[in-house]
């Protein structure tokens, strides 16, 4: 297989895809277990402090990363963007009223006043973080099972039939579970290198080994479900490059496990990251060459040569000064050893 | 109400709800740098006191614009996918553009809020200064999106569709430079004596407050150049719309029949059945002499197109005369803050102008939200003007009506909730 322009650009979104999972998806694992904070209060108060000084300086720029992957679907693969806005409005519009409360239920209780106002906002930011992801997962999920192609564009019907029926099956609830298990198994790999005491990376270990099961729990499910993805299962398992990135990914799981059991953090964050990254090349591989399965190929949706030229110099230009800033970002304040990231209280006047 | 209203309300809805935290996001950074710079400086403590409390302010309105802007990019394709489907690749670029400006943003601004204590004063500065300037960046890119529906350029239209598509050639379209000079001033405008105005209110009722003056200065530093430049701005934009979309300046000014020696229009209400406005008063020629700067000059009525075609003339010309209004007070009160200046006057004892700056805190904010319904009700029934109608590219979707309901709640309880913590922020606290 020859690499066309198209699918390069298609590759930039999956890159930008992947991460936004890496990153922004850590941030919702992170309202996951806040939400699920436990011990006793001080304990629980500990971890939630943890999480909130993890997410609160990187999570804005970690979300801008879904926004350039819409930008470029629009741009690059512009039939594809309004068929997936058509036939998947109703999941995609609960999934950006969960981002909205999600990101403002944050700010509101990081800059709000009292502890009670506090309790309140962090209720709505952790149950926004737990809901959105599983959406999300329903929407690829959705992609991936054929709910976008042809005749599921949305082309009149019944309400129910069109815009509800073509995603409101098992399988891409399966693949919501399982977006939510790698994205809180994601969050507690993380925080462990960000905790700055043993209890707390203790509490961490634990989550991270629970959620890892949970991911493989909610992978099962999936692959039970499959038959409902048809086009997309039969790549994951029949394709010549099927057994090598399964034994790559099974291979990055168990790397997980087992540098967390060992407390090898550095290592376990590695392993999981890769993990991830292999199951959504996993995905990309598996449908290809098609965007939208079952009839939607990437070349056939891709805009005029000109536009996807402009779009890669565009990105090209745009990384230059992204990742220096990234890295800079990411340099000051998830440096191991540093003190919390703090916004000085203001002095009273 | 039909699905293509309910479509059209919820842009609106979501437009209007964005822009205002668009607009602060794009001017709010300049004050708390400024603000920074001068405590560096001088060591004043109230600088710093005051670069703290505006950060603290930009962190809530940035994270509330973060979210509502990821709605918009998504409601384009949710509620227009005819549209995007056919305008993707010409007006991705911008967008595509925007997306860096937007991420370079959210970098620094973290670490301009986060970063007190771990980076030093110059790389502190510097982080806010990049969050200035590409918040400004952003914004350019998008009116430059938004420009092209008012004077699409850069293609061949063949069958209804684009062929020989021209992305750079669509960037620079003819809208693209007077709009988005008028909506970069516009931001730094409401922004600065929505701000300035503030500390003016409290000024009036404690003279002594040294805090209160020099957010006032610097409020009054960002506003009032920009509302003084702001009617050339206005000029040029004028010029060019009369040149380029002379419908929508038939909408704005109520100018039903094409004539030579318009003249201008001030408020009235058009009746667009018998195509006259009733209770204007007209300024002979002036509109043939602001539009074209020649008295004589022959300018295009409501006639070039048949009626189906008309924008709503009424709350078009409404939107452009309020926003005229609005920014005309706001240059005076411009022109006067720099003649008390220039004269070294304490303006604190000025009772007069603190009133008047503690009047203009809202009028930006709603001279930007009257602006952009005209340009955007001035563009209708077109969605691209002239080769894609509105109607034709909303979702097939039924019962948008609920979606506009949600967002329009949510948007509500989100706008209570922040003038509520900034109230709490920056002002219940600077009475002190």
């Amino acid at each position: 297989m020859t690499l066309s322009l198209p699918d390069l650009l298609a590759g930039i979104i999956l890159a930008a895809l992947t991460a936004y999972v890496l990153l922004a998806g850590a941030d919702f694992g992170g309202g996951v277990w806040d939400l699920l904070a436990s011990g006793p209060p001080p304990r629980r108060a500990r971890q939630r402090d943890l999480i909130a000084h993890a997410i609160g300086p990187v999570w804005e720029a970690n979300h801008v990363w879904l926004i350039l992957a819409v930008v470029l679907l629009f741009t690059c693969f512009p039939p594809a963007f309004a068929r997936v806005a058509i036939a998947l409005h109703v999941p995609l519009t609960l999934v950006l009223i969960g981002i909205v409360l999600r990101g403002s239920a944050f700010t509101f209780r990081s800059y709000g006043g009292d502890r009670e106002e506090e309790k309140h906002w962090g209720q709505v930011f952790a149950v926004a973080s737990l809901v959105t992801p599983i959406l999300l997962g329903v929407a690829v999920g959705a992609v991936a099972s054929g709910a976008a192609g042809e005749q599921g564009a949305g082309s009149g019907g019944q309400f129910y039939e069109a815009y509800v029926a073509p995603w409101l099956k098992p399988f891409p609830f399966a693949v919501g579970l399982f977006a939510l298990a790698c994205f809180a198994f994601l969050a507690a790999v993380y925080l462990t290198l960000e905790a700055r005491d043993r209890d707390l990376q203790e509490d961490f270990r634990l989550r991270a080994i629970g959620a890892g099961v949970a991911v493989f729990v909610t992978a099962a499910l999936g692959l039970l479900l499959s038959h409902q993805a048809s086009f997309v299962g039969r790549g994951l398992v029949g394709a010549p490059w099927a057994v090598t990135l399964h034994v790559l990914t099974g291979g990055a799981a168990v790397t997980a496990f087992w540098a967390l059991w060992t407390r090898r953090y550095r290592a376990a964050r590695v392993a999981a990251a890769a993990q991830v990254t292999l199951i959504l090349w996993g995905w990309g591989l598996a449908q290809y060459p098609y965007l939208l399965p079952p009839d939607l190929t990437i070349a056939a949706a891709a805009a005029p040569r000109v536009t996807l030229q402009l779009a890669l110099g565009a990105v090209s230009v745009g990384a230059i000064v992204l990742f220096p800033s990234l890295y800079y970002l990411l340099r000051v304040f998830k440096r191991p050893s540093s003190a919390p990231p703090t916004t000085p209280p203001i002095p009273p006047r | 109400m039909s699905d293509l209203l309910a479509a059209r309300s919820q842009m609106a809805v979501s437009l209007a709800f964005h822009i205002v935290f668009a607009v602060i996001g794009i001017a709010m950074p300049l004050l708390m740098v400024v603000a920074e710079r001068r405590w560096q400086r001088t060591r004043d403590p109230i600088y710093l006191d005051l670069a703290k409390r505006w950060a603290r302010g930009t962190a809530i309105l940035f994270a509330v614009g973060a979210v509502s802007g990821t709605v918009l990019s998504f409601e384009l394709g949710l509620l227009w996918p005819r549209f995007m489907e056919l305008a993707g690749p010409i007006i991705g670029m911008p967008f595509s553009l925007e997306g860096f400006a937007f991420f370079t943003e959210a970098i620094f601004l973290g670490i301009y809020l986060y970063g007190w204590e771990k980076v030093s004063p110059r790389a502190h500065l510097l982080a806010g200064v990049l969050v200035a300037v590409s918040g400004a960046a952003s914004g350019i890119f998008v009116v430059i999106a938004n420009a092209w529906m008012n004077t699409p350029t850069g293609f061949i239209l063949v069958d209804g569709k684009f062929a020989s598509i021209d992305p750079i050639a669509a960037m620079l379209n003819p809208a693209a430079f007077p709009q988005a000079l008028h909506m970069t001033l516009a931001a730094y405008v409401a922004t600065g004596f929505g701000v300035a105005g503030i500390h003016a209110f409290i000024l009036l009722k404690n003279r002594t407050s040294t805090f209160n003056r020099h957010a006032l200065a610097i409020g009054l530093l960002v506003g009032a150049p920009a509302a003084v430049l702001q009617p050339l701005a206005g000029d040029i934009a004028a010029r060019h719309v009369a040149r380029h979309q002379p419908v929508k300046l038939a909408a704005m000014e109520a100018l039903f029949d094409t004539r030579v020696g318009a003249p201008l229009t001030l408020g009235g209400w058009p009746d667009t059945d018998r195509r006259t406005t009733k209770l204007g008063i007209k300024i002979p020629y002036g509109l043939s002499l602001l539009a074209f700067h020649d008295p004589r000059a022959e300018v295009k009525g409501l006639d070039i197109v048949p009626r189906d075609e008309w924008p709503n003339v009424p709350l078009v010309h409404l939107s452009f005369q309020v926003m005229v209004a609005l920014g005309t007070y706001l240059a005076l009160v411009g022109v006067w803050a720099g003649w008390l200046a220039w004269r070294k006057r304490d303006v604190t004892a000025q009772r007069r102008f603190l009133w008047a700056v503690a009047i203009a805190t809202p009028c930006g904010f709603i001279a930007v939200e009257a602006g952009w319904m005209a340009t955007e009700l001035g563009r209708q029934p077109w969605v691209i003007v002239g080769v894609l109608k509105t109607a034709d590219a909303v979702t097939p979707m039924p019962g948008l009506i609920v979606t506009f309901t949600v967002f329009t709640l949510l948007y509500c309880g989100l706008g209570a909730v922040v003038t509520w913590l900034l109230y709490r922020q920056i002002v219940r606290t600077a009475h002190a």
